[in-house]
């Protein structure tokens, strides 16, 4: 024997590489578990992904309150290839969200939750909680002021639960306000509490996909009955099962790697998210938003009628997590196939176009006052009447245009006034801004005889 | 799994001779050996679980101070001063900046906050928190209007800080304010007012 095949002995004696991987590596899953199942393993390696390149960022990374906009900008503006890094770490994260939400979906279509694989699923609930958080922590860690102000947000979330909530949003913030103290919780939590939690959960998920081997591709009319799975599984396997490794492992690689390429091409492309203003909390001038993932949640809260909004906060998020890790034990043995449970297929769909739906409103946000309206043009405006004139020019100065749009300009707040002199004659005109009334503040108090006259004035036009 | 390898308890009836046990065949010698250690094994796994009790609970006082720090410290309030009468005019309302009340040394631009300050009147003062009512953004004065406006959803405040429309449930916290001596006016600095669910 040579000298490096003794050593290749010791080593695989010791490590008991032959012993115990490669049966892991070799062990037998079901033929025909062909692309859809590429997904699950993908996640794994885009989680990968941010943690290589998470922990790069640490290196040049300050997490203080004080410093850490200005690290932010070195890391972006100056760091070697410190804005590709920033960038894939970005795009990396938009894709653990992608792939986490398809990869469940694909797991709920095929039913692979059923028996024996109960606890796969319920593991996975918990990981898609925990990428969430990673994701919002990750963009407070963005520490400029629309960091700042989402974590405000957030902390006043929190504060909504009941009894415990104004101690929540305390802890949350690491304080009574916005402060020195609050990045160092971000970021611990970030880099230290949720990667434990989540090596530990994967670590967990993974083995029982060794344990419970991977579901085979659903065939319809074949049923899954927990006496007799096992069973039948193993003998399955055994006639017909392929080794993992390569037969199954390499579509997975190749997903895998054309999906970091992906990532690594946007980053490059477009790279990070711009920083906005700094992290002072007196910095108001400011639209905070959340990323594009938190952006369906972030409607949903927008969209809710106010006076149900307190419980729903609370109450929309438990029924979700509790809906969802009771879903193997209400339905654990039976059909799996998605063609004999087009209700299952149904209801997924539903929920992945009210996603997409809230997404998009989310993206417009026609529930925000549009502040960076610009005052009507004399093109548009259309008269040369001086009153006339007068009520455009005030209907941008007391802030009518933020929230109701005319001939395409302004705000969807309210509703759109292109044509409004057709629909309400004066006197409704002058009730209405009064008064005002639902989402509209009464300008009684706060306009003029004359103002209001000449604004009306001008409404009138508007045919 | 076989019963003998739970723990049982100490039974007070007398356990059967030796030669008794060695003579039946069905006793296995690590139960026998097992039952014949019973009070010593007892005694183990009691040890075991006290010093780690111990343990943990020496490590995990300071580690539990420290996620619990925000709870265990005073919210302090601070009178902080935000400019002089001369730089309010009646009728006016203005963004004024302070450093909060217990702010760290590694604060930098954090350890800012900022509140309206509206003149009422020669002697009256009133200001508002910008934090939103509804879910906490930062609100807006629009001058023109007369209004606080809030740029997340749209809830909207008349001069004096109560709800004109939107979906905020009460209106603007207000902070204390007084004039101190004769020109200072200061500031009583609170922290981010929660709206809670009964508000
Ligand atoms: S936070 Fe101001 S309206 Fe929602």
């Amino acid at each position: 024997m040579s000298f490096l095949q003794k050593a290749g002995a010791w080593l695989d004696d010791r490590l008991g590489i032959s012993d115990t991987l490669m049966p892991l590596a070799k062990h037998l899953v079901p033929p025909g578990a062909k692309w859809s199942y590429v997904f699950g393993s993908a996640t794994l390696f885009c989680l990968i992904l941010q943690v290589v390149t998470g922990v790069a960022l640490t290196l040049l990374y300050q997490p203080t309150s004080a410093a850490a906009y200005k690290s932010l900008e070195f890391i972006t503006h100056q760091a070697v290839f410190g804005r590709l890094l920033r960038g894939v770490h970005y795009f990396g994260a938009s894709g653990m969200i992608v792939l986490v939400g398809i990869h469940m979906l694909r797991v709920y279509i095929t039913a692979s939750y059923k028996f024996p694989r109960e606890m796969s699923w319920i593991s996975g609930v918990f990981l898609l909680f925990l990428t969430l958080a990673m994701g919002f922590t990750g963009q407070l860690l963005r520490w400029d002021s629309n960091g700042v102000w989402s974590a405000v947000v957030a902390a006043e979330q929190a504060g909504r639960v009941p009894i415990i909530g104004t101690y929540v949003a305390r802890l949350l913030l690491g304080g009574d306000t916005i402060g020195g103290q609050s990045l160092s919780r971000f970021y611990s939590y970030h880099t230290l509490l949720f990667p434990a939690l989540l090596f530990g959960l994967v670590g967990f998920h993974l083995y029982l996909v060794f344990r419970n081997g991977v579901s085979e591709p659903a065939k319809a009319g074949q049923l899954v009955d927990p006496k007799t799975y096992r069973k039948w599984y193993q003998d399955m396997l055994n006639k017909v099962g392929v080794p993992f490794w390569p037969y199954a492992a390499w579509r997975d690689v190749a997903f895998s790697v054309a999906v970091i390429m992906g990532i690594f091409t946007l980053a490059l492309v477009f790279g990070p998210p711009e920083l906005t203003q700094p992290p002072s909390p007196a910095t108001i001038y400011t639209n905070p938003a959340p990323d594009w993932y938190m952006l369906p949640i972030f409607a949903l809260y927008a969209l809710m009628p106010p006076a149900i909004e307190s419980y729903l906060i609370i109450i929309a998020p438990l029924l979700t997590v509790l809906a969802l890790l009771a879903l193997p034990f209400i339905s654990n043995a039976g059909e799996r196939s998605p063609l004999r449970r087009p209700w299952a297929v149904f209801g997924a769909g539903t929920v992945v176009t009210l996603v997409f739906a809230l997404l998009v409103l989310g993206e417009q946000a026609p529930w925000s006052p549009k502040f960076d309206a610009k005052p009507l043009t004399t093109k548009l405006i259309n008269s040369h009447n001086p009153q006339i004139v007068a009520g455009a020019g005030l209907f941008y100065n007391k802030g009518c245009i933020y929230c109701h749009l005319v001939d395409g300009h302004g705000g969807h707040r309210g509703p759109e006034l292109t044509e409004v002199g057709r629909r309400l004659k004066t006197d409704e005109l002058r009730i209405r801004i009064v008064n005002g009334g639902g989402n509209m503040p009464a300008y009684g108090g706060v306009i003029s005889e004359k103002e209001l006259a000449d604004v009306i004035a001008f409404l009138e036009t508007r045919k | 799994m076989s019963e003998e390898k739970f723990p049982t308890p100490p039974t007070p009836t007398p356990s059967p001779s030796l030669t008794e046990q060695a003579g039946n065949p069905n006793v296995d010698a690590d139960a026998r050996a097992e039952r014949e250690g019973e009070p010593r094994r007892d005694f183990l796994v009691k040890l075991t679980f006290g010093l780690g009790g111990v343990a943990a609970l020496a490590i995990g006082v300071p580690v539990v101070s420290a996620v619990l720090a925000p709870l265990l410290e005073p919210d302090p309030q601070t009178w902080r001063k935000v400019g002089t009468l001369t730089d309010f005019a009646v009728g006016s309302t203005h963004l004024v900046k302070f450093e909060n009340a217990d702010s760290k040394a590694w604060s930098g631009l954090t350890s800012e906050s900022a509140a309206w300050l509206r003149r009422e009147s020669e002697k009256e003062f009133i200001a508002f928190s910008v934090n939103c009512a509804h879910l906490g953004c930062p609100v807006r004065w629009e001058q023109g209007a007369g209004l606080f406006m809030c740029p997340c959803h749209g809830g909207i405040y008349y001069k004096d800080g109560t709800v004109a429309a939107g979906p905020p449930p009460q209106g603007l916290t207000q902070y204390h304010i007084r004039v101190a001596g004769n020109n200072d006016v200061e500031l009583l600095t609170a922290p981010i007012p929660i709206t809670n669910m009964t508000s």
